[in-house]
């Protein structure tokens, strides 16, 4: 831990030797600056997409096809709402308030995960984001259970435990449709071609193009490079997807006896880089219902409130 | 016109006022207030499913002619569905939808509490676990109604709004019919006129300190739990059935 009194270049030295030790920092720790930014945008941008997330599947609650299948849908997006909340409490102990955050996403100033701007066009999408978007998620975030601020990591060792759950169910239903009738095997291989790409592009740019990379490794935020990562995941991916009889869209996916790892064709970064930017096909649909649903709600909060405002004056006309 | 079995009547109203009722209240999943409010709105949305669940898988069983709780919930044409009418009115507002929960959890957690008594035994199994579910929604709904009621200008007439449109479709859940009435008098059933006033007490109760009224008994419409519905209820089976319907041979 590092000591108040030392000197500010001593202060950051310590800190590092601190971190590169695998010790944990926590929220009463000083830490440099850059390090609680970094940890804001990250975890902030995180809790975000968790609740921008629940919207693509949330699509299919109102349509699942079976009570059963209802039942664990809204399970799945309210368990979502949950993550969002944890992580909002994380970022919440670098002094950022929720409601800046809230205001943030709303603004559009801070970023969610572009993935969740693409449509669920289909009953198979709520399969393929369970199986790849949680899949990749897990991918992403079981090294982040390890990461060195204590709350992050804490949070993430929770978060994981649901996520996996969320993955095995997105591929089950997936079985069930690859399994199905032939319409069903064909809305199965429909929603793989769509989500494929997104989900290969949720580890971030390439490696030689992510400017925050280093250093967030450096402070063990970070502990895997976003192409290794990704490598994790598409090797993952290519076995589940053969269990399911479909197809990778792909004609260039090939095994590479040489590195044991499966090489890809060209990753379409253009579009990447234009999602982010705001222009994915519900880049703006999401955002508006996310607005909405805040500006609806603003009575009610107003009346809780105001509710409890009156209580506390109603409280201490007693105690007088 | 077929003999109806009163028991098989009875799930399927049981069960389809759950299912209704958690089809709307799904329907705030990423629209509540707040975050921890859309969680709590899920969580009684998942309630009323697993009900919904126990309810017609029992209402198949007791017809005995092979069909699950999916092909009930999922084949069925609105006319045949029999829940009250509370459950299938749109959403709403916040306002509207704890209103509604207040006065279905308050009437349900009583019915429930009273059914564990039945001298059907799956009944009386469901309504052991169904009897807390209400009772925490009804007290959920209560402090919300409170709020909104003795909160600002704008919660208190939107809370107004809301048991004036309401009130007169709780009556609904107080009727008795012939089959009711059969279920009664072999105590498979509890009689719900016997805990009316009662249950008027407490919904009275919450009103006075949510500074509310209620309006007057001038309309009471009825008619859901023999298949007569609003206009609202074949819009909302036509969403939630889209897909069984459109693939019947498809399992999923
Ligand atoms: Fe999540
Ligand atoms: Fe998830």
């Amino acid at each position: 831990m590092v000591h108040e009194a030392s000197a500010p270049d001593e202060r950051a030295e310590q800190f590092d030797a601190w971190v590169a030790d695998e010790n944990k920092v926590e929220p009463q720790d000083w830490m440099p600056e850059g390090y609680a930014k970094t940890l804001v945008r990250q975890i902030s941008q995180h809790a975000h997409s968790e609740i921008i997330g629940m919207q693509p599947e949330g699509n299919w609650i109102t349509r699942a096809p079976s009570l059963r299948r209802k039942a664990i849908l809204l399970a799945k997006v309210q368990d979502e709402a949950g993550h969002g909340l944890y992580l909002y409490s994380a970022a919440e102990t670098l002094n950022v308030s929720r409601d800046q955050m809230e205001a943030d996403l709303m603004s559009g100033k801070a970023k969610y995960s572009s993935i969740f701007n693409y449509p669920t066009l289909t009953w198979a999408d709520v399969g393929a984001i369970g199986w790849l978007v949680d899949g990749a998620a897990i991918v992403n975030q079981i090294p982040l259970c390890r990461c060195s601020y204590g709350p992050y990591a804490r949070a993430m060792i929770r978060v994981c435990k649901e996520e996996s759950f969320h993955q095995r169910q997105g591929f089950e239903l997936m079985m069930a449709l690859s399994q199905g009738t032939p319409e069903q095997k064909a809305m199965a291989q429909d929603a793989l071609n769509r989500w494929w790409w997104p989900a290969v592009q949720m580890f971030g740019p390439p490696d030689h193009d992510s400017p925050h990379s280093a250093q967030s490794m450096a402070w063990k935020i970070k502990r895997f490079s976003n192409d290794d990562l990704r490598q994790k995941f598409i090797d993952m991916a290519v076995k589940q997807a053969q269990a399911l009889h479909i197809e990778i869209p792909d004609p260039d996916l090939k095994f590479n006896e040489e590195t044991g790892h499966w090489d890809t064709g060209e990753i379409n970064w253009d579009e990447f880089w234009a999602v982010v930017k705001g222009h994915g096909p519900c880049s703006r649909e999401r955002m508006a219902n996310r607005r909405k649903a805040h500006n609806d709600g603003a009575w009610v909060r107003e009346a809780a409130t105001a509710f409890a405002a009156k209580e506390r004056a109603r409280a201490e006309k007693v105690a007088a | 016109m077929s003999k109806v079995d009163p028991l098989f009547e009875t799930c399927l109203r049981l069960g389809d006022t759950a299912l209704v009722l958690g089809q709307r209240l799904a329907e705030w999943s990423s629209k509540a207030p707040t975050v921890e409010l859309d969680i709590a709105l899920s969580n009684h949305a998942l309630d009323m499913i697993g009900q919904a669940q126990l309810f017609l898988e029992y209402a198949g069983r007791v017809e005995g002619k092979g069909r699950d709780e999916d092909a009930l919930a999922y084949h069925r044409q609105d006319f045949e569905f029999r829940n009250a009418m509370i459950a299938e009115l749109p959403k709403g507002d916040f306002a509207c939808t704890m209103v509604r929960q207040l006065l279905f959890a308050t009437y349900a957690s009583m019915f429930y509490e009273r059914m564990t008594a039945s001298t059907d035994a799956d009944l009386a199994a469901i309504a052991g676990k169904a009897e807390k579910e209400m009772a925490y929604h009804a007290r959920h709904a209560g402090e919300w109604v409170v709020r909104l009621g003795d909160g600002t200008e704008e919660s208190h007439q939107r809370a107004q709004d809301a048991v004036n449109l309401l009130w007169p479709y709780a009556h609904e859940l107080f009727q008795t019919d012939v089959v009711d009435q059969a279920m009664i008098e072999t105590g498979v059933l509890p009689d719900a006129a016997a805990f009316k006033g009662e249950w008027l007490g407490e919904i009275e109760a919450v009103l006075k300190r949510a500074t509310l009224s209620l309006p007057e008994d001038d309309w009471m419409p009825s008619g859901g739990r023999s298949g007569q519905h609003t206009e609202h209820l074949a819009y909302l089976l036509a969403e939630m059935q889209v897909l069984p319907r459109a693939y019947p041979d498809a399992k999923w």
